[in-house]
């Protein structure tokens, strides 16, 4: 699996900017995504993050006043003959696209069923024209290729659905419809557009299930697009966590689950009640997520984290490196950031899930409250890179008084850092520099990793 | 967190109450079907159930935007089922207040915030002055977290959040002694939702509101709800104590609504299965079902062989 031809999917600094009457947004700005084949990758965040536009640049169905500014999406995928093929999806014209892509090897799962449907068209031929539209099947054939797939996504009866309309049909059973078509022609890549969020909870277990089962089955892999942090834990093996266009934190779905180190997905994290959350107050993000009409200089979550650092404000954070597979990009964890910890209460949960999953030998989660003793065996319980980097980070920022000028007061967590900012007489000036020299020397430390 | 004193009157008390939509001569939907519950002053009642169990329709009955075929709905001792005279009508419509689920669609578009706001007060004259009433507009968007320039700018102006929390002070201008939010934060974003949330929580300590909570998201309405109902099919299958319904859940489709919610926490998620629950297979007849105790205020519906087999 780790041959790099494994992956179906490649997306590259992908930037793009809609123009629209008010000026332009700058919806995403420069993302990576991989998937390898017959794994699921999740894609979290608030609306307007830019989840769903990215997934649609790569379909090729961006909308028309949508310009990309740079970037690649390479998509690998088997021709019927089982040869290899390889493209680059934004280099293509809609219309190849249309033909060569969409539907065929690539399929797209929306979120509110009655509206991707068709309601004066039954069904069946719904099903059916995707295979007599791509690979010309003859009308019999298709009709039997449908009434298997309604079959395989369990709905009863299919030789009478086959002749019913959208509107006969129950939420759960419209949006088994629409995976059906989504996988009439065999595709390699499944993209779910928040496709349980019309449903409900117990209709939604099911439509998951169902989607878990035929991935397995066919060994297709799947995008789920998604704001619910419980889904992307039952499906997902990679998790991305978007915020105002960028990628904020990306790694497997242990270690964002378990370990995450970006402040938003601590936000995100904590600000689900789990049905074990009796605190009197629910953590809450503060502020609202931005408008991308106005860009703003530095850290685009800066406003709304109060871990902020000074530097937020100046220069945008790269990808920091916490192991192999985990990246998050904050400045909190450039060596020279003063040590913030996770807020106390999302140490105490996620102590109680590891407990909850057997993974630790740590005390039972009565513990909660007695916090740092508690810390360093989360810390421990982090790959080996991480503990790495965090040792380094603590090291360094004893050493280094200089950088520590970029701390705001409201930091909680150093007040050595704090004391420091107060003798450093660097100015803002100083400050933007230090940053753009650190983003520098932060690359080369991940080259040499 | 604020006591209810259960021993003292209910706020609100529905007895057996019935909504029947006639569609045609032959069909008649049956959106809610003998249900029952009372709400105490100060209290939070969680009504959960999927799309189409009547839950919403519930909500509306109460407060009369629909005409109960049948039952007896009694507020802050008012019989409010039924014709209702002029002063009763003038009592509910101030004591008990709506919060919609679509923030964008439950605001007039063409009117400043304040007077969206100001609109209670404007028809039941409850200002002398007119400083008086914009007095009362900043101490209320105060109340939300809004600024007190807000009052003059429109709906389109402000972000889903900010929208709901309108909606919210439109609701408690007028002082209610009861909310009904219906589906209040699913339109919203998961980091507002709790913002949102937090709000609703401290009105309550402040004011003493009671709120009918109406969601289909299970997690919040535990953590906002001190009793809950689970309605299914337009019956009112179970209900108890938040911790009664989350630890002892008893009718099967209860347990299968809970088993439904995905666990924020991957490594145990992927091993749960949920249970399933199939009303056509099941058996379970809800109309045959009376009300059984379980114990304290936990009462399940079903027939008394059901009650003996689950309990």
């Amino acid at each position: 699996m780790s041959d790099s031809n494994d992956k179906i999917l490649e997306i590259r600094d992908l930037d793009i900017t809609f123009k629209t009457t008010a000026g332009p947004v700058h919806a995403i700005r420069g993302i990576n995504v991989d998937l390898k084949r017959g794994e699921t990758v999740a894609i979290v965040g608030e609306s307007g993050s830019g989840k769903s536009v990215t997934m649609r640049a790569a379909m090729g169905i961006l909308a028309k006043n949508a310009v990309v500014n740079r970037g690649s999406i390479i998509f690998r995928y088997h021709h019927q003959d089982g040869s290899e093929a390889e493209v680059d999806i934004l280099s293509k014209d809609k219309k190849w696209i249309r033909s060569h892509i969409n539907g065929k090897r690539m399929a797209m799962v929306f979120q509110d069923p009655m509206t991707s449907l068709d309601p004066t068209m039954q069904i069946g031929r719904q099903i059916m024209e995707d295979m007599i539209w791509h690979y010309k099947t003859p009308k019999e054939e298709a009709r039997k290729r449908a009434i298997e797939l309604l079959t395989e996504v369990g709905i009863e009866e299919p030789e009478k659905r086959m002749k019913e309309y959208p509107h006969q049909l129950s939420g759960g059973m419209r949006q088994r419809v629409v995976i059906a078509i989504a996988l009439a022609c065999n595709p390699d890549l499944l993209i779910c557009d928040e496709p349980t969020t019309a449903l409900d909870v117990t209709i939604q277990a099911k439509i998951i299930e169902l989607i878990r089962r035929i991935q397995k089955e066919r060994g297709i892999s799947v995008i789920y697009i998604t704001h619910d942090l419980g889904v992307v834990a039952k499906v997902a093996d990679y998790v991305n966590v978007m915020y105002a266009g960028r990628i904020v934190e990306k790694g497997t779905i242990n270690e964002i689950y378990y370990d995450p180190r970006h402040p938003y997905t601590w936000g995100l994290l904590s600000a689900m009640p789990d049905l074990d959350t009796n605190d009197e107050r629910l953590y809450t993000i503060p502020g609202s997520p931005p408008n991308l009409l106005h860009e703003k200089a530095g850290d685009a979550f800066a406003p709304r984290n109060k871990f902020a650092l000074e530097i937020d404000d100046k220069a945008d954070p790269p990808m920091f490196q916490i192991s192999t597979t985990h990246f998050a990009a904050t400045w909190l964890l450039d060596p020279r950031a003063p040590k913030v910890e996770m807020p106390a209460e999302l140490r105490a949960k996620i102590l109680r899930m590891k407990h909850e999953a057997g993974l630790d030998d740590t005390p039972a989660p009565e513990e909660r409250a007695t916090g740092i003793a508690t810390d360093a065996d989360v810390r421990e319980e982090g790959s080996a890179a991480g503990a790495v980097t965090a040792a380094d980070g603590k090291a360094s920022g004893n050493t280094s008084g200089e950088v520590s000028e970029g701390v705001k007061a409201d930091s909680a967590a150093e007040t050595k850092a704090a004391d420091s900012a107060k003798s450093g007489e660097g100015g803002s000036a100083d400050t933007g520099n230090s940053g753009a020299a650190g983003a520098a020397e932060n690359e080369e430390g991940e080259s040499h990793a | 967190m604020h006591k209810i004193d259960y021993s003292s009157a209910p706020l609100l008390t529905v007895e057996g109450l019935k909504q029947y939509f006639r569609i045609s001569r032959t069909f008649t939907v049956k959106a809610v079907d003998d249900v029952s519950f009372k709400i105490w002053p100060g209290e939070t009642y969680g009504l959960v159930g999927e799309s189409g169990s009547g839950k919403s329709t519930i909500g509306r009955s109460v407060i009369r935007l629909y005409d109960p075929t049948a039952g007896k709905i009694v507020f802050n001792g008012m019989d409010i089922s039924g014709k209702m005279s002029h002063s009763t009508e003038g009592n509910l419509r101030v004591q008990m207040q709506m919060i919609f689920q679509d923030p964008m669609a439950s605001l007039n578009p063409r009117k400043t915030i304040g007077d969206i706001i100001g609109e209670g007060l404007d028809i039941h004259h409850t200002y002398k002055t007119r400083a008086e009433r914009e007095e009362a507009i900043k101490n209320i968007l105060l109340k939300v977290g809004l600024s007190p320039e807000h009052a003059t700018r429109y709906p389109h102006q402000f972000s889903g959040g900010q929208r709901q929390r309108v909606g919210i002070a439109r609701a408690l201008i007028m002082n209610p002694k009861l909310i009904i939010a219906d589906e209040c934060i699913s339109a919203l974003d998961v980091s507002i939702q709790a913002q949102v949330i937090n709000l609703m929580k401290d009105i309550q300590d402040e004011t003493g509101t009671a709120y009918l909570f109406i969601a289909h998201d299970l997690s919040m309405v535990k953590y906002i709800s001190d009793r809950i109902g689970v309605l299914h099919l337009g019956h009112l299958l179970e209900t108890g104590t938040t911790e009664e319904i989350f630890s002892h859940p008893v009718h099967p489709y209860t347990k299968s609504l809970l088993s439904a919610i995905p666990e924020p926490n991957p490594i145990v998620e992927k091993k749960r299965v949920a249970e399933s629950y199939d009303y056509k297979t099941s058996g379970i007849h809800y109309e045959d079902g009376t009300s059984h105790l379980v114990e304290g205020t936990h009462y399940v519906k079903c027939t008394d062989e059901e009650f003996k087999k689950w309990v």
